[in-house]
């Protein structure tokens, strides 16, 4: 992260925060991750963020999350307020080696995605049948 | 945000600067850590027109059935429920969203009219726009020569 620093004339430094020029904020979407017999499931928040503008990427064991959100501005108004900041959501987590990469299920509501990650056959708790001897 | 940082005299220790710095990075850190585990549920911006105002509100993964809005005078509530994603009782590896019944007020402006207000509810986000009643609207005065 790059500051703007100058010198003012008697040798001391000031740093301006007012004309540091910053790309469109890129917030870490909060992320549930539980388990369940045949899944493991991510369910990510991404509020403004429609289906269309998401990208989900699978390369070797990383999964990337992105999505874009709509710009909020509503017409013929300012800004007075200001908790949150609209941009994009990007994350990105490293899979185990039992998620059986071809049936990754993905589907969002309501500004919240959910990441279906079947766990490989292998990873699946079996059942033993107990005999009577 | 950060104030202006004012480096110090040049004698003495060249490190009391950095130190100093450091000091106060971490208490940046430190304040910033704890204002965010009490920032209220839904996180709101607000929009300011000539004689209206726009609210808009995050609040991902609420069923829109579950959003009660009221109006009144110059206040807005916004009431909701936010289910979890799984039981307590389910494996979780990670858990980052809150859950369960929210309610906030927020302060407005200017009074409203609760007769002009409309609310849309799109990819998990609130927009509520609402008017100023009639007799509210600023009047131009015109100055005579005198």
């Amino acid at each position: 992260m790059a500051r703007n620093l100058t010198t003012t004339s008697s040798g001391r430094v000031e740093r301006r925060h007012g004309d540091d020029p910053r790309p469109a904020p890129l917030t870490r979407p909060a992320t549930d991750i539980f388990e369940t017999d045949d899944d493991v499931v991510l369910v990510a928040d991404m509020p403004g963020v429609g289906a269309d503008d998401i990208e989900v990427t699978l390369e070797r064991r990383v999964l990337t999350l992105r999505g874009r959100a709509r710009p909020p501005a509503p017409e013929g108004y300012r800004q007075v307020y200001g908790e949150y900041r609209s941009g994009g959501f990007e994350r990105a987590f490293t899979l185990s080696e039992d998620i059986d990469r071809d049936a990754i299920r993905a589907s969002t509501t309501s500004g919240v995605l959910r990441l279906e990650l079947p766990k490989a056959a292998s990873a699946r708790p079996k059942r033993i049948e107990v005999q009577a001897a | 945000m950060l104030a202006p940082i004012l480096f110090g005299s040049r004698s003495g220790d060249p490190f009391a600067d950095m130190r100093r710095l450091q000091a106060e990075m971490s208490r940046l850190f430190d304040d910033a850590g704890a204002s965010s585990a009490r920032r209220a549920f839904p996180p709101v911006n607000v929009w300011l027109g000539d004689s209206a105002v726009v609210v808009t509100a995050e609040m991902p993964g609420v069923p829109q059935d579950r959003i009660d809005l009221t109006v009144q005078d110059d206040t807005l509530t916004i009431r909701g429920e936010r289910p979890a994603a799984a039981d307590d009782g389910a494996a979780w590896h990670r858990r980052e969203r809150t859950a369960g019944a929210f309610a906030r007020t927020v302060a407005l402006p200017f009074r409203v009219d609760p007769q002009k207000v409309e609310a849309r509810f799109q990819d998990g986000v609130l927009a509520v726009e609402m008017q100023r009643p009639e007799e509210d609207h600023p009047r131009r005065i015109a100055i005579t020569a005198g």
